[in-house]
């Protein structure tokens, strides 16, 4: 009897191998990944967390900053500075702007450059000229739009050799030069937004195009001879059916948007209000030595993409899916 | 009901010449099959009818208006593709009630004639659902349906049945075929399935090369096809052929008098050709083959047989017979088909 029992219990005693490989097989496998995470995403965010908590050069809290007889935050005093000064709100407006103009501009664009160039012999040819601002680096964009945007010197001088593209043209049907990158803050903000949708537009195109091949022609042909028009074989049939494409272009734009740095620093480094979050967060670190509120910018901008990024995979899973 | 008439169709991609020349007649209401094997211009004729490609030069006219030059939106015609062709975004409901919309009709009678459709093809209880939740056959449907919905006045199906299992093919066969009687729409139905073609259409156009071999119904065309190419796709089994000539007035290797048989000019060589079914095994036959295979088919076995040499196939067989056996038997002389072997032209057409 007590054998029977022996030999029931044993293999509770043991579990079977590969119920014990369940429990640490897996860990194993993702700790090479898990470590890197931990040591080059996971510390670095909560310790710029921290700091932002900090002060200027992290030798003691936040509070130290404030001032008598002003608001202050306590510790999040940095915060208070990253949301309600006049310098980062007009950094927000000037984000909102980009956000606002560039995303809609630059998918609408590849979006019309897709379907153009779906009906072109040359397509292969048109797609990579597009697509060659992608493969510049965005401060050689910046220095090849800052030409095209010069202001001479002294533009009273009729002698003055003109070098800037628009104004060349403006001053040869008798105009006068405009200051494209210092009239603040429309044209200014303007010109460089332009500047955005010129390098980003081959990246929508791209990705679009790859997504208007995809629909079936025989989709279209079907709509076709139901009877529609090519209006509405555009609107009933290739957005719907590209739609989660179009989704995953504009949220990758905005976040894009939402970081855009380069172009500002190298066209106007910030001046005549064309700043944007991630410049100040630049100033803050390296011009101003403010570590803290550095730091305070970084995390309001994290927190700014990360409902982005959570849609924009989710919106990436269920395309995946329908495939 | 209406006629549509081709006239001289003539359409090259590059210098490969697809559709040769072609002129078809349909009568209002008629279901013609265009049967050929693939590459044949079946489905770029289709197409040319259906405005998704461009003609090269000939005319074309639907219910007797010109429409070679129109888009395809504006011919009124409906088209069924091989792999139906469904909007994924849109429920059923709304892929039936897509032509309508375009054709900007009330919401009331769209949702009338959608129901009334859905009634027809049994879709009823699918009208909410979208086009991957549904079987092949229920597909199939909507696809009909969506073309039907319009009542246009031409029907084009591009092979609709190919992508279905076997049992739901031929049941598919009659629903659509029923269809088209009740709504007398014309219908140009495309398909390299004989079967499918003797069993659906009114009459068939053969073609082959881009040239039409052969109109006719499909009886016309199983017994008294215009060449070998039209005898050798029709049938299955498939016709046998067997290398003839005339000697002193005797068809060899039949030793038949050809004064009884209608060949109405002398031939030395030609090709003999008799259907399976046309050869009968039987202790009295006349002739001595040697069997050398065996296919049974529930119904009947179909024999492989060995006569001097040529090897021919006979139906209708009631039991089976053992390889290498010797057999005897007879051959219904009056369906002998003759054709010339250089041309393929039938020789005894009257």
């Amino acid at each position: 009897m007590t054998e029977r029992i022996e030999k029931q219990r044993k293999p509770k005693r043991e579990a079977p191998l590969i119920m014990r490989q369940g429990e640490i097989m897996p860990w194993l496998f993702i700790l090479p990944a898990l470590i890197i995470i931990i040591i080059y995403i996971a510390y670095p965010t909560i310790y710029t967390a921290f700091l932002s908590l900090r002060n200027a050069d992290s030798s003691a809290w936040a509070t130290a900053a404030c001032r008598e007889g002003q608001a202050c935050w306590g510790i999040f005093e940095n915060y208070r500075y990253a949301i309600t000064s006049d310098t980062m709100l007009r950094a927000f407006r000037n984000n909102i702007l980009w956000l606002v103009v560039m995303v809609p501009g630059v998918t609408i664009g590849g979006l019309l450059l897709a379907v153009l160039v779906d009906r072109v012999k040359y397509e292969s040819v048109a797609k990579a000229l597009i697509f060659m601002p992608m493969a510049i680096s965005f401060v050689g964009a910046a220095i090849i739009w800052g030409f095209v945007y010069d202001y001479p010197i002294n533009p009273d001088n009729p002698n003055a050799p003109i070098i800037g593209l628009h104004n060349a043209i403006i001053v040869n049907f008798g105009g006068r030069p405009i200051p494209w990158l210092s009239s603040a803050p429309w044209i200014n903000n303007f010109a460089l937004i332009f500047v955005g949708i010129w390098i980003n537009t081959g990246f929508s195109m791209t990705i679009l195009s790859a997504a208007v091949k995809g629909v079936p022609k025989e989709l279209l042909e079907a709509s076709r001879i139901d009877g529609a028009s090519e209006w509405h074989v555009f609107w009933k049939i290739l957005i719907p059916m590209i739609l989660p494409t179009i989704t995953v272009v504009l949220t990758t734009l905005t976040i894009f948007t939402l970081k855009m740095f380069d172009v500002i620093y190298v066209m106007t480094g910030g001046n005549f209000e064309t700043n944007v979050i991630a410049n100040r967060m630049y100033q803050e670190m390296y011009v101003n030595f403010e570590a803290g509120r550095a730091a305070a910018i970084a995390i309001v901008l994290l927190i700014l993409i990360i409902p982005v990024l959570f849609y924009n995979i989710r919106s990436f899973r269920q395309q995946e899916a329908i495939r | 009901m209406a006629e549509l008439i081709l006239k001289n169709l003539c359409k090259a991609f590059g210098d490969l010449s697809v559709v040769n020349d072609i002129s078809l007649e349909l009568t209002g209401g008629e279901l013609m099959v265009l049967l050929g094997p693939s590459g044949c211009g079946k489905t770029t004729l289709l197409r040319l009818i259906a405005g998704l490609e461009a003609t090269d030069s000939g005319e074309i006219f639907i219910a007797g208006r010109r429409v070679d030059q129109l888009r395809p939106k504006d011919r009124n015609i409906a088209m069924v593709f091989q792999n139906y062709s469904l909007y994924p975004h849109m429920t059923v409901e709304k892929n039936l009630a897509f032509p309508l919309k375009i054709a900007s009709v009330g919401k009331e009678e769209r949702q009338q004639r959608v129901e009334a459709v859905a009634e027809m093809l049994s879709l009823s209880e699918k009208l909410k659902a979208r086009p991957a939740q549904l079987s092949g056959g229920q597909r199939q449907r909507v696809a009909l349906g969506r073309a039907i919905i319009r009542q246009p006045d031409l029907f084009l199906l591009d092979e609709p049945l190919s992508n279905l299992d076997a049992d739901l093919r031929t049941r598919m066969r009659h629903e659509i075929v029923a269809l088209q009687k009740k709504l007398g729409i014309t219908t140009v139905h495309v398909t390299h399935d004989q079967a499918e073609a003797l069993t659906m259409a009114d009459r068939i156009a053969v073609i082959n090369n881009g040239r039409i071999e052969q109109v006719g119904t499909p009886e016309t065309l199983y017994k008294n096809p215009a060449n070998l190419f039209v005898a050798q796709f029709i049938g299955q089994p498939k016709i046998n052929l067997i290398d003839a000539r005339i000697e002193r007035h005797l068809l060899i290797p039949f030793g038949l008098s050809m004064l009884n048989l209608n060949i109405d000019r002398d031939k030395s060589r030609l090709l003999a050709g008799l259907r399976p079914e046309a050869i009968t095994i039987c202790s009295d036959g006349e002739f001595v083959a040697d069997v050398v295979g065996n296919e049974y088919f529930g119904s009947e076995h179909v024999v492989t047989l060995d006569f001097q040499g040529a090897t021919i196939v006979a139906s209708g067989a009631s039991k089976q017979y053992a390889i290498g056996q010797s057999i005897n038997f007879s051959i219904d002389s009056g369906a002998l088909l003759f054709f010339d072997p250089e041309n393929g032209r039938r020789l005894d057409k009257s």
